[in-house]
C-alpha cells in the first residue's frame, strides 16, 4: 500500500461490493488483487482500502463463495469515448 | 530443479514428447534485435504485430518435474520474462493473447480460462510434466478462474508475482508471494517508457491541423508564427509527456485537471513573457489561453488508459465533468484564434 499510496484517482466511485455473510475467509481475493484492497480480518475479509480498487474483476472471479461483486471495466478514457460512440462495452486498444 | 530429482524413465518420456512436438528452446539472453524491437514498439511502431508463436517453450534443460510458467504472446512480455529466468530450468506455456500484454489481454478476455485450458490440451502438457501445477502472472487473474482451471484440467493455479523480476525470489521463497510482489506500481520509469507512444500519437493527430493552419497563412491577416507553433508544441509535450512524468506531484486527482493546470501555467507564462496580452492581439491571446490548456488537459486525460490505478467508474466520472469543459473551452478558444488569424490585425 505504501507503494501505491501516492497515486490516487477519484474516491467513492468503485462498483466493488462485499457480501460479508457469504465470505468464507479463504483469502483468494487478497492474493489476486493488484492494489491491496483487502486485508484478512478474523475469519473474514475486510475492505481495507476500497478506493484503491480499479475494477479489474480478479477478486470477484476468483472468490469461491461469490461474496464479491464488481462491474469490471477499463479505466481508459479513449476506450470509454469509443464505447460511447459505438454504444458498446469499452475495450481499449492497448 | 536438480537433475537428480528426475527419474530416468520420466526424462525419456519428456525427451520423446519434446522431440515429437518440437518444443523450441529459448535463451535468457536478449539480442540487439530484441532490444531494438522493444524500443520500436515503445514508440508505437508495429506494436500490434509484435508476437511470438503460442505454445510450449523450454528454458534451460527442464524435465518432468520442472515448473511451468504461463504468459502471453506479446513479444515484449515474452522477452522481459525470459530475461528474468537466467539459470532456471523451466517450461513456458505461452497463450495466444494476440500480441497483447497479459494485463490488457485479461481485460479483453484473451488471456482467459478457456484459452489456458485449450493451450494445455494442444501442447499435451500433462504428458510432458508429471506434476499438476501452473504458475500464472497475477495480472492474468481478472480473466482466470483458478477453480475452473483445476476442475477442467487437473492443473492447479498459483498466482505468482506481478513483475517478472520477482519470479526467482518467489521460487526461492517456496512460492510465497510477498505483499510487495502483489502490488502494481507506477513509478517514474514505468511512466517514462509509456510516454513516447503518447507523444507519437499526439503529434500524428496534430500534424494535419498544423498543415491547414500554416496553409491559410497565405491570406490571413495575422499569420501564425513560429512562436505560435512552439506554444502549441509545448502543450502537446505538457499533456503527453510532462503530466504523466510529474503525475503524483501535481496537485489534484483528475488527470484532465492535472494536464490543464500545467498547460494553463505554461501558456500564461509564455503569453506574459511575450507580452501577448498587452502588445499582441488580445483576441488571439485569449483564444490561446482557452484552447491550449484544453489540449494538454485532453492529452493528459488520455493517459488514464496507460495508468495502472484508474477504474472505469473513476475515469467515466472524470470524463463526464472534464470533457464538456474541454470541448467548450477548446471550441471557443479555437474560434477566437481563427477569427483573429483570418480577420484580425496586429501580431
Ligand atoms: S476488482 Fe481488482 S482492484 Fe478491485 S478489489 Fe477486486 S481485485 Fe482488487
Ligand atoms: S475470496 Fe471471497 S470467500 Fe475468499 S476471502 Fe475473499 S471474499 Fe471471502
Amino acid at each position: 500500500m505504501i507503494a501505491s499510496a501516492r497515486h490516487r484517482h477519484l474516491k467513492n466511485v468503485t462498483t466493488l461490493s462485499l457480501d460479508i455473510d457469504k465470505c468464507v475467509g479463504c483469502g483468494a481475493c487478497q492474493v489476486v488483487c493488484p492494489h491491496g484492497v483487502f486485508e484478512m480480518g478474523e475469519g473474514k475479509i475486510v475492505l481495507a482500502d476500497k478506493d484503491a480498487c480499479i475494477e479489474c474483476g480478479a477478486c470477484a472471479l476468483n472468490c469461491p463463495a461469490k461474496a464479491l461483486a464488481v462491474k469490471p471495466g477499463v479505466g481508459c478514457a479513449s476506450a470509454i469515448i469509443k464505447g460511447w460512440i459505438t454504444k458498446s462495452e469499452p475495450s481499449c486498444d492497448c | 530443479m536438480s537433475e537428480s530429482y528426475c527419474k530416468d524413465s520420466c526424462c525419456e518420456t519428456v525427451v520423446e514428447a519434446v522431440n515429437e512436438q518440437n518444443v523450441p528452446s529459448v535463451s535468457t539472453n536478449l539480442e540487439l534485435r530484441d532490444v531494438m524491437g522493444a524500443i520500436k514498439v515503445r514508440c508505437g511502431i508495429g506494436r500490434m504485430n509484435y508476437k511470438v508463436e503460442p505454445g510450449l517453450y523450454a528454458v534451460g534443460k527442464p524435465n518432468c518435474d520442472s515448473l511451468v510458467l504461463v504468459s502471453g504472446n506479446y513479444k515484449l512480455t515474452f522477452d522481459i520474462l525470459r530475461k528474468n529466468l537466467v539459470g532456471m530450468n523451466c517450461w513456458l506455456l505461452i497463450l495466444d493473447t494476440q500480441g497483447v500484454n497479459v494485463w490488457c489481454a485479461a481485460g479483453k478476455k484473451l488471456f482467459s480460462t478457456d484459452e489456458l485450458v485449450n493451450r494445455i490440451e494442444i501442447t499435451q502438457l500433462s504428458k510432458i510434466v508429471s506434476h499438476r501445477k501452473l504458475i500464472l502472472p497475477q495480472l492474468g487473474a481478472p480473466a482466470i478462474d483458478a477453480f475452473q482451471v483445476s476442475r477442467r484440467t487437473g492443473f492447479s493455479v498459483t498466482f505468482g508475482p506481478v513483475r517478472a523480476n520477482d519470479i526467482q525470489l518467489f521460487v526461492a521463497n517456496g512460492f510465497e508471494v510477498t505483499k510487495e510482489m502483489r502490488l502494481v506500481k507506477f513509478n517514474f520509469v514505468d511512466r517514462l517508457v509509456l510516454t513516447p507512444v503518447e507523444l507519437v500519437n499526439a503529434v500524428k493527430k496534430s500534424l494535419p491541423i498544423m498543415g491547414v493552419l500554416l496553409a491559410t497563412n497565405q491570406f490571413a491577416k495575422r499569420p501564425f508564427t513560429k512562436r505560435d507553433v512552439a506554444a502549441y508544441a509545448r502543450v502537446v509535450l505538457t499533456g503527453s509527456v510532462l503530466t504523466p512524468l510529474l503525475l503524483p506531484y501535481i496537485p489534484g486527482k483528475a488527470f484532465a485537471w492535472k494536464g490543464w493546470l500545467l498547460g494553463a501555467g505554461w501558456t500564461a507564462f509564455s503569453l506574459c513573457k511575450n507580452k501577448g496580452f498587452t502588445k499582441g492581439s488580445k483576441v488571439m491571446s485569449a483564444g490561446q489561453m482557452l484552447l491550449l490548456p484544453a489540449v494538454s488537459s485532453y492529452l493528459a486525460m488520455n493517459f488514464t488508459g496507460s495508468s495502472t490505478y484508474t477504474s472505469a467508474s473513476g475515469v467515466e466520472k472524470e470524463m463526464r465533468i472534464a470533457l464538456p469543459l474541454i470541448i467548450g473551452a477548446g471550441s471557443v478558444g479555437a474560434a477566437l484564434m481563427l477569427g483573429s488569424h483570418l480577420f484580425g490585425k496586429g501580431k
